[in-house]
Order: structure tokens, then sequence, then C-alpha cells
């Protein structure tokens, strides 16, 4: 059961094997997927309501992902980044005005009847447009979905809509659910939201609150020969060391979405029997952000904005609070993006002595105890990262005479504090990269966003060149000068800073070496699983 | 009327306002923590303006504190807890099924270190100053002194991962659809790591307790008569002495039973126990406002129940303390 994991015993195995382990990829290496078994996994939060039609987060796409489809997944190598799953192509309109898709046919829900356009129809009307967190913003100016046959799908929208974004979308906004299960009463209340029906290669099997969640293979799932595993167990462990230890006690076989700390990932990469990978995740890019208040005098002007972004060593970052887990960032778009991305922005060396320099200029001098101004600064408790890159901020901000105090709240108070009451100076937040900076990253320095909306530009920001571009984007269709717009987007919030992107940083999953197919598609930890098996 | 059922009754009545003071406490406590549900419910999945006012409504997060906190306590008072915004469901469920995991978490670690504290403290007790005496005291200090989480990692360490004797963690085994005994079996292996960690902490207390008590009795004239009467050394430490001792153990073991719940709260998480401790702190995380309060009064009861017990017991015990004395 060797092969894929290079770790220290194979690697001492002898030189043939030393040879072959370098050789092939650690990830897809052949072997012959084998039927059955049951994978148990780390879970460490117990979504409340299951629905990825409804809510659209990592955390509940890790288990009902399974259970129910998208329209597309996202792929290495597929077309525009997309594999298809519940729909076979997808086709806008030179207008902007509609897009058709063409359905998967002989697809079957749980509980058997079959899969048609209307569920598609229903689904994307009556959830993905009024309730969906992320669809209400890109599916908006949905007007109608026409249903030719039972496998046609067409979008209809009442303002031109880039096909690019709605594509882009597909991943993470279009997840079916069965309008037969639906349209009887209040779709929030739906028992299905906690028991979901989808059309998955793997069926809702039960829920234990604080235990685990039980999904159990679909005999009828249309993947030819899918899905391999008989069972999927997600063991909630709520400690933070937890997940560790019981892959080491083979209790569990696989902890995704960084469950193992990075601290320890490399002791356990150390040992027999487990694997460390960091693919699997790339659509799943988290930033690292310092947002700013605006509304401080000091920070409005972008002297001190721009000393605080050469106070900051990026790199020193990366290798120190992400153990190298992460990559520096230049703009609002990750460097892994494969479609907007560029690099061609201004950029801020880590450069002490400008940095005091800039502060100077801007007539901030050193006050007799070496400090020019203090600010209130509330590192966002979500990740232990965000926590660590807080406390490195301040010393980095001491070193330019800035006195930064921290505060530390739990989530609930943090997104009240930054977001609502805007009682922060600076704040330091992980903000998602989805595919395409129209779902949820323009949003982060637009103005006119009303207060209490988390994730999004509640620094008093504004400015109405910037504006102006991410309106003239959100309705520019041809895709490449809609992309060039994006590639401007990049360069003009590098140039003014509104927030300072610091680095860009993605999950670690660990597994036993037996668990095969693992990390094949950029989103794989919250794809569907359907060809994920046991080998051994 | 008997003793215990007067002592019952004047009890329950003062239980009353404990609980409410308790409630309305707690209430105003969790209003005073900045954030609401919602606040930490969107930190997981954005959403926009509307959605944001739309589940506030939902919730009920819109009515003003007053008019929730009357809301609360006139379904209280038809014995209703309520609905949990985390869980989608009645409160009262929620708690029915993590209270017996608790219960049966904090039983076992009483029983663990009063059985073995006293024990131990009457065999240290029965001879002070000795050798023995001496290891067991410093050996229950350091129990005592070292965090419950850190010693519950300890054990997760050297008897799960390296060992392997005994599972890491939970109730019991996954989905293994097991029944009647072959599940009673399957819990208990489960429950000796937390069981152990719980109740060593607390070992010290019982142990250090006994012993003094028992050093205080060996000077009573009673225990000198026992001794010149010629009774054995072995039934003078049990009968006599160890007897007496053990009162202020009694009364200790109901205040324990509060300070044990709140050490639940660290050992269920480390051990990913479903219970009430473990979900409270969730509670409070998720500013899920009556699924705390509904935990918190069950807790309050709970004790309320306990000491009730206690005091019903010493009554028994000691001849000394009838009805009529409580009064003082």
């Amino acid at each position: 059961m060797s092969g894929f994991n290079i770790s220290r015993r194979t690697m001492l195995a002898g030189s043939a094997m030393l040879l072959a382990s370098t050789a092939m990829p650690d990830i897809g290496w052949a072997q012959t997927p084998k039927k059955g078994g049951r994978l148990v996994l780390a879970a460490d939060s117990e979504p409340r309501n299951l629905n990825p039609a409804i809510v659209a987060s990592n955390g509940v796409f890790f288990i009902s992902s399974k259970i129910v489809e998208t329209l597309a997944e996202a792929s290495f190598d597929g077309k525009d980044g997309l594999a298809p799953r519940l729909a076979l192509s997808w086709e806008g309109a030179a207008d902007g005005l509609s897009v058709t898709f063409k359905l998967r046919d002989g697809v079957k829900w749980h509980d058997g009847k079959p899969f048609t356009s209307a569920d598609v129809a229903f689904s994307a009307l009556q959830i993905w447009k009024p309730l969906q967190n992320l669809g209400r913003t890109v599916f908006k100016d949905l007007a109608s979905v026409d249903t030719p046959d039972d496998l046609t799908a067409v979008f209809k929208f009442a303002k031109p809509t880039p096909f690019q974004l709605i594509r882009n979308a597909l991943p993470a906004l279009s997840s079916v659910v069965p309008k037969h299960i639906y349209e009887v009463g209040k779709i929030e209340d739906n028992p299905a939201n906690n028991a979901p029906i989808g059309t998955g290669p793997f069926k809702f099997g039960e829920y234990k609150a604080g235990q685990y969640y039980r999904l159990t293979k679909n005999t009828d799932y249309w993947g030819k020969d899918e899905p391999y595993l008989d069972e999927i167990i997600y063991q909630v462990l709520p400690d933070r060391t937890s997940a560790a230890s019981a892959l080491e006690a083979e209790e569990i076989q696989l902890a995704a979405f960084s469950a193992v700390p990075l601290a320890d990932l490399d002791r356990i990469s150390k040992v027999p029997g487990l694997k460390v990978i960091s693919k699997g995740y790339e659509g799943l890019t988290y930033q690292l952000v310092v947002e700013i208040n605006h509304r401080r005098k000091e920070l409005a002007d972008l002297k001190v904005r721009q000393a605080i972004a050469h106070a900051i060593d990026k790199e020193f970052v990366v290798k120190t609070v992400f153990l190298g887990y992460a990559a520096t960032a230049t703009g609002p778009v990750p460097k892994n993006d494969p479609q907007f991305y560029t690099a061609d922005v201004p950029t801020y060396p880590f450069d002490v002595a400008k940095a005091n320099a800039l502060l100077d200029e801007a007539g901030y001098k050193k006050g007799p105890d070496g400090k020019r101004f203090t600010l209130k600064l509330l590192p966002a408790p979500y990740f232990n990262e965000t926590k660590q890159f807080g406390g490195y901020l301040r010393q980095a901000l001491a070193a330019i005479g800035i006195d930064a105090q921290l505060v530390n709240n739990d989530s609930a108070a943090h997104i009240k504090a930054v977001y609502t009451d805007h009682a922060f100076d600076l704040a330091v937040g992980p903000p998602v990269f989805r595919g395409d900076p129209a779902i949820s990253t323009t949003i982060l320095v637009q103005s006119g966003i009303p207060d209490g909306v988390p994730f999004s530009n509640q620094g008093g920001y504004k400015n109405d060149a910037l504006d102006a571009l991410i309106a003239k984007a959100s309705e520019t269709l041809d895709t490449s000068a809609r992309t060039d717009l994006y590639k401007e987007f990049q360069k003009e919030v590098a140039a003014d800073l509104p927030l300072i992107n610091v680095a860009e940083w993605s999950f670690i999953s660990v597994a036993r070496d037996t668990v095969g197919n693992i990390a094949n598609n950029p989103r794989w930890a919250v794809s569907n699983w359907a060809d994920t098996y046991l080998a051994g | 009327m008997t003793r215990a059922l007067i002592l019952l009754r004047r009890r329950l009545i003062g239980s009353v306002f404990v609980l409410l003071i308790v409630v309305i406490g707690t209430f105003l406590l969790l209003e005073a923590a900045p954030g609401d549900a919602v606040d930490a419910y969107i930190v997981s999945t954005g959403g926009d303006a509307g959605m944001i006012e739309l589940l506030r409504h939902r919730w009920g997060l819109d009515q003003s504190e007053l008019t929730r906190l009357a809301n609360y306590l006139w379904a209280l008072l038809h014995l209703d807890l309520g609905q949990s915004v985390t869980f989608s469901r009645p409160i009262r469920d929620v708690i029915l099924e993590r209270l017996p995991n608790t219960l049966l978490l904090m039983v076992s670690a009483t029983a663990l270190s009063f059985g073995l504290g006293s024990a131990l403290g009457i065999y240290a007790g029965a001879r002070p100053g000795s050798v023995r005496d001496r290891v067991l005291s410093i050996g229950s200090l350091a129990l005592y002194a070292v965090p419950g989480f850190w010693l519950g990692l300890v054990l997760i360490v050297v008897f799960a991962v390296d060992l392997r004797w005994l599972p890491i963690g939970g109730i019991e085994t996954l989905a293994s659809d097991k029944t009647g005994l072959d599940r009673a079996a399957d819990i208990a292996i489960h429950l000796i790591l937390p069981v152990a960690a719980l109740g060593f902490i607390y070992l010290a207390l019982y142990l250090r307790m006994m012993r003094a008590g028992m050093a205080e009795v060996w000077r009573q004239d009673f225990v000198l008569a026992a001794r010149a009467k010629g009774l054995s050394r072995r039934r003078i430490v049990l009968a006599h002495v160890a007897r007496n001792a053990l009162l202020p153990l009694v009364t200790m073991l109901g205040l324990q039973s509060a300070q044990m719940l709140g050490g639940s709260v660290v050992i269920e998480s480390v051990f990913s126990v479903p219970g009430l401790g473990r979900l409270a702190q969730e509670a409070v995380a998720a500013r899920d406002t009556p699924l705390l309060l509904g935990i918190i009064l069950v807790s309050a009861v709970l004790v309320v129940v306990i000491n009730l017990l206690v005091d019903i017991a010493y009554a028994f015990l000691d001849p000394r303390v009838g009805a009529g004395e409580a009064d003082a």
C-alpha cells in the first residue's frame, strides 16, 4: 500500500522505490479503484441547514455536495475550468439575456422520481435568486427559466448578464434540489433542509447531533460504476487537536479543511501510513487582508496606507504564520486564479525605512515616546492564522511608530464590531475568492453597501473611479473585455489600497494512504466524491 | 409529615426564586455580549442586507430585549423551552438528547473521585504522617494541580494513540447499530478516559478532606473510649473514625456537583462527548440565547436536586440534623 505518499519510510525503502516515488505524481497514481468500504473523516462544525441551494458555504458543501449536485463542477482540465454534472452543456446568448443548459438524461432523485428541467427552474427562481446567500447577488436579474423540454433549461435575464460570471458561479451556486419536495410549504422550513434529497452519489443516512453524519451509497447513481464507497461517516470532532490524534489512532481516515493544525503537519507527515496533501483546494482560496477604516483621518491618507503596506514582510508572514502553506499576495485576485490574475500592479516591497519616510511625509512625526499614533486592531478569530497575523501586524506597525492595540473577540462579536458598528481602525479578515471577482470580491471595496453586510466594504471607502470600473465590468458581456476590466480593477485597488492584500492560502488534507482519488479537482473537499475509494 | 418532606417543600419554594434569578441574569448577560445569533451565523455564509434582515425577522431578533424576555418567561410558565435557532429544533429535544451523556459522565466521575478519594483518604489518614500518607497526599495534589484538558490530552495520547487500548473519544462507536448489553459495554469503554480525566482532578479534594477529617476525629474522646474498650485498630478506623469523618464529604458532594458540570465543558470537548457542557459552549458561540437559557435552567435544576438529595441524605446520616434545626 505504498506508492503514493512520499513519507520518510518510503524514501528509505531503497533507491528503486525512491525513484518510483519521486517520478510519480503523488496524486492520481494509478491504482485500481476498489469498491466498498466506509470512509470516516473529521468534521469540525455541524451546519444548521444542509441545503446547499440555500446556504452556499463550504461548511454545508463539505457534507451536502455528496448528496445534492450542481449543474457543473470545477475541473483542473475541463473547458473554462468546468466539468459537467447535472448539465451536459451551457451556452450563453450574445446579448447576455439568456443562458441555455442541456441537462443529463436518466438522472433520478433519491426518492426515485426523475430529475427534469422543472427542478432546475424551481431551484433557480424559488431558491437561488431569492434565498441563497450568494445567488441573491449573482442571479438578481434572472427573470424566468423556460423549460421547452425535460432536458433543456433556458435562463432569461432582465438585464444583460455576463456569461463568464454565470459560468464561474456554477460550481458553488447551482445546487439543484427537487421541486416535488420543496413546492409544498415554506422552503425555509422544509424537513429536507436537514435531511437533503438530491441526485448525488450518496444519500443522506442519519445525523446524530454532536456525534456524526452518515451518508450511504446511492445504488441508482447516474455515474457508471459510481460511487465506490458504501458509506461516508463525518465524525464530529470539536477539539482542535482531536483530528490529528484520531488519524494516528486510525479512527478516521481523512481530515480535510486543515482540521489538523499547520503546526502539527510536520510531525504527522512522518507518521507511517499518513499523507499530507495541499492540492484540491485551488478553487477555495482565502485571502489574508488588512481591512482599513477610512473614517480614521490618518488612514484616509494614501501615504499612511502605503507605509503600512511597506511595513508588512509578506514573505515572513507566509513562512512563519502559514509555515509555507500560502503564497504572498499582490492584489485582490489570487495568483492561482487562471482567468483574471495580473501581476502587473503596484507593489509594496518590505521596507521599514521607506515606510517611516512616508509617514514623516504625511505629517505624522514620531512623538517623544517613538509613537506616531495609536490604532485599534481587530484580528478575525475564525482561523488560527488570522489571529497570529494580528500579533505579527502589531509588531510590524510598532516598527514604524504606529501603536496598534489588539482587540480580540469571538466570531459573533467580531462581525458586529467590524461590519455593523465600524468600531475598528484596522481589522484582519479572511475573504474568499470564488472564481470570479463579481461574486464576493468587488464588494470588498465598492461604496454604498448598507451597514451590517459582512465581508464587504464597511471601512467607509469611496472611490468613484473604482466604483465606475466595477459597474462597467458587471455589464460587460465580452469575456476578454470583462477580464481586462478586472485586471484594471486589480491595478486600481493595489494603487489606492482600500485594503491591503497580504497572502493567499487554502486548506490542507491529511489522509491515510489507502484513500484514493483525493484532490482530483480544484474544489475536491466540497465535490461529490463519486470516484473516491478505499484501497486495501 | 416526615422531616424529609418538610425540608423538600421549603427547598422547592426557594428553588423557584433561585431559578428565576438565574434565567433573567443569564438572559441579560448574553444580551450584553456583542453580536446576536444572526451575526454568529453569517460568519460562515456571508449575505446581503436583505438576507440578514430576513433572518433577524425569522428568528425574532428584531423584537426588543424586553419583549423577548417576556415571551421567553411566558413560554417557560407553560414548560416550553422554545426553539433553538442553531438546531432548528425544539430545545427540549436537543437538551434531552445530551443530558444522559452528561449525567453519565458526571455520576461516574463523582463516584470515582468520591469512592476512590475517600478510600485512599481513609488509608492515608489511618496512619497520619506515614510514608503512604505523604505519597498519597503529594500525588493527589499533583493531580489536582493539572488542568483537566491537559490530563485528557495525555490520556488520549497514551491510551488511545500509542497503546490503542481505548477509543479516543465519542460516547459510543459511530453508526455501529449495537443494541442492549453490547451497546452498554461499548459506552462504558468510551467513558473510561473522560471519566478518569474528570474524576482524578476532584479525587484529591475528597482524599484530603477525608484525611483531615480523620485526623480531627482521632483526637475525639469517643475514639479514646473505643481504644480503651480494646477494639482493633481496623475497627476503630472503619466504624468510628471514618464514618464520622465522612459527613463533611457528603456536603462537599453537593457543592462539587456544580463544579463538575463546569469541568465537563472542557472534558466533553476534548473527548468529543456530545453532552450539555459542549452544547453550552456552542450555544454561547452561536449566541443561541434560548438554547443557553434552557441548558442553564436544566443544569440549575440538576444542582438544586442534587443538593436537596444531599440534605436529605445528611438528615439520615447524622441524626443531629433535623428539619427543626435546619431553620437556624
